[in-house]
């Protein structure tokens, strides 16, 4: 059972990782026109000694091959090469700033996928009424709120209701535990709306299908408690493409999050990543949606694995 | 029940009308130039002459809406518009072709499917430079693997088909099958997901420009507005408020439109 479950998915996981690897490597290479001057540029002068020597210090002096295998290798022991301006280690560089956007993801999703399962419920439960029209435009209203624009509508009516209050900025969890989580709820809210809207009319629509199956109404015929049938027997069978949806949900997260510090000044990865943007940092940029997106399939990857165990009809 | 999906497909397909009304229209309707500046007029609440009130330089804010959102409709529906074709060519040919097409056409799609989406348009967006153009680039190639996915399922689904089968069997071309056969039977999905998908695209072309990665200044552009109006926040809500109103708006009623013709098209959810 093993070797029919693991096997597959390991190679599938080796040839996306292997595969987002070269779209990462090739993206400093893609640049239209000199890639090397147009770094330098952002921070000193052009001069052709300057050139070659970062060219060769990046190691872009040398075939396509060669480079990739090399970067490659690195990479695969912890080493995405220096900041081109400050010369730290990339990866001591992500790691200071990786912290923030954990925590606003992670509350994120617990907030999301929290209150996700019992509105997707009471939506299914109430299918046709009014209450469920309601729920639905609600629901894509709530998916297509920009985080960014409800953050910046949160900070202004705060700003009206609570003057004084702390809102912007960030304390580490562990220097200050209710100042940090005082400062994250909104963001983590902000975040959190769309995805609570796209996963509960998940849940709706999959408690909904397996309201019509069989063993429901053989529930219902033997006399089971409605409360016992939605909660007990249907939700059951609901959570499966909730679970399988958590890491696309999570992808999204990440993504947004980067959006949402900007709004509250969070210190994340986004204000690093946007950082390295306007400085051209190219190996900073790189390294960034290297870590990010690698960790974010192995999430996926650890996600298919445990929905393949917990799923009786796929152990067999 | 009939009667309710239909009031809100109306409400979606009124909402989409006005906009694109709006949109095209914006040159025309617009009361002001949306590059005009009034130094006198800065920050300004609502007002009789400026029914949205002006920004920080003292522009129009509603003639910079009507002006952004109608560059945020070209933007994306070119980016949507390119991905549906890339995307939808290679998942009905990997569909119908099969075998190693099939295989390494998918594989790609994974890769670059298994990117979170902002870091993607980040990384595309850095190396091309912070322009409108870049951010369209950016959403073209977000999309394409989403619509190759999308499609792909319910085209295998129909290359299966009896009527598909017996295409063949009586000696139709392939050409013939795929246009008489497989893309008409689409029609309902693509119409649905390509309303779902402007709607997303729209979010993520708004989120890049408030993040100075797409429109750049004096260009009227909604996420631009938004992150200019942040820093005026407390003297002026206006701009801010407003824009991403808009930005709401907009992709609300294409996704509310895609939701509701999910609703009217699909014939399982119909029977329930």
């Amino acid at each position: 059972m093993l070797r029919r479950l693991l096997l597959p998915r390991l190679i599938d996981l080796v040839l996306v990782v292997a595969g987002v690897s070269v779209i990462v490597f090739l993206m400093i290479r893609l640049v239209p026109g000199d890639a090397v001057a147009i770094m330098l540029g952002a921070n000193s002068e052009v001069t052709p000694q300057a050139l070659s020597e970062l060219r060769a210090r990046i190691g872009l002096d040398e075939p396509f091959l060669v480079q990739y295998l090399r970067w490659a290798f690195a990479a695969l022991h912890g080493d995405f090469g220096a900041s081109l301006w400050t010369g730290r280690p990339v990866a001591e560089e992500i790691l200071a700033n990786i912290w923030p956007t954990l925590e606003l993801t992670f509350l994120a999703l617990v907030i999301g996928a929290g209150a996700a399962v019992p509105l997707g419920c009471i939506m299914a439960s109430r299918r046709g009424r009014s209450a469920d029209m309601v729920l639905r435009i609600g629901a894509v209203l709530g998916l297509t709120v920009p985080s960014f624009w409800l953050g910046i509508v949160l900070i202004l009516a705060a700003s009206r209701l609570l003057p004084g209050f702390a809102l912007l900025g960030y304390v580490p969890f562990a220097e200050n535990p209710l100042g940090n989580l005082a400062r994250m709820a909104m963001p983590a809210f902000a975040l959190a709306l769309p995805i609570l809207a796209s996963l509960s009319r998940l849940i709706r629509s999959a408690m909904l299908d397996s309201l019509g199956q069989d063993y429901i109404r053989t529930a219902r015929a033997k006399g089971a408690p409605e409360r016992v049938i939605l909660y007990k027997h249907a939700l059951r069978n609901a959570l499966i493409p909730f679970v399988t949806n958590l890491g696309i949900t999570t992808g999204y997260l990440l993504g947004g999050a980067i959006v949402v510090e900007e709004v509250f000044a969070i210190p994340g990865l986004g204000r690093l990543i946007l950082g390295a943007v306007s400085e051209r940092n190219y190996p900073l940029v790189q390294a960034t949606i290297l870590m990010v997106t690698i960790g974010f399939v192995l999430l996926n990857f650890a996600i298919d694995l445990i929905y393949g165990f917990i799923d009786p009809r796929l152990r067999r | 029940m009939k009667l309710f999906h239909d009031r809100v497909l109306a409400l979606a397909v009124l909402m989409v009308a006005v906009t694109l009304a709006l949109a095209l229209f914006a040159p025309w309707i617009a009361p002001y130039d949306p590059l005009a500046q009034s130094i006198a007029a800065r920050l300004k609440g609502p007002s009789a002459a400026h029914w949205l009130g002006t920004d920080q330089l003292g522009r129009d804010v509603l003639a910079r809406i009507l002006f952004g959102t109608r560059a945020t409709l070209v933007d994306c529906g070119l980016a949507v518009g390119f991905a549906l074709g890339v995307g939808g060519a290679i998942g009905v040919a990997a569909a119908f072709l099969q075998g190693w097409f099939e295989r390494l056409a998918m594989r790609i799609m994974d890769v670059i499917f298994a990117f979170p989406v902002m870091l993607l348009a980040i990384g595309i967006i850095a190396m091309l430079g912070p322009r409108a153009t870049s951010s369209t680039i950016a959403i073209t190639i977000i999309y394409t693997p989403i619509f190759a996915r999308l499609l792909r399922g319910p085209a295998l689904v129909i290359c299966e088909a009896e009527y598909v089968k017996a295409a063949r069997a009586i000696g139709a071309s392939p050409l013939a099958i795929l246009v008489r056969h497989v893309v008409p039977n689409l029609a309902s999905v693509i119409l649905v997901q390509t309303s779902l998908l402007l709607s997303s695209a729209i979010l993520v072309e708004a989120s890049l420009s408030f993040l100075g990665l797409g429109a750049q200044p004096p260009t009227p552009s909604l996420g631009l507005m938004l992150a200019e109006g942040r820093n005026f926040l407390m003297l002026s809500p206006w701009s801010a408020v407003f824009a991403g109103l808009a930005v709401l708006l907009l992709a609300f009623g294409l996704n509310l439109l895609g939701d509701a013709l999910r609703d009217r098209l699909d014939p399982r959810l119909a029977k329930a």
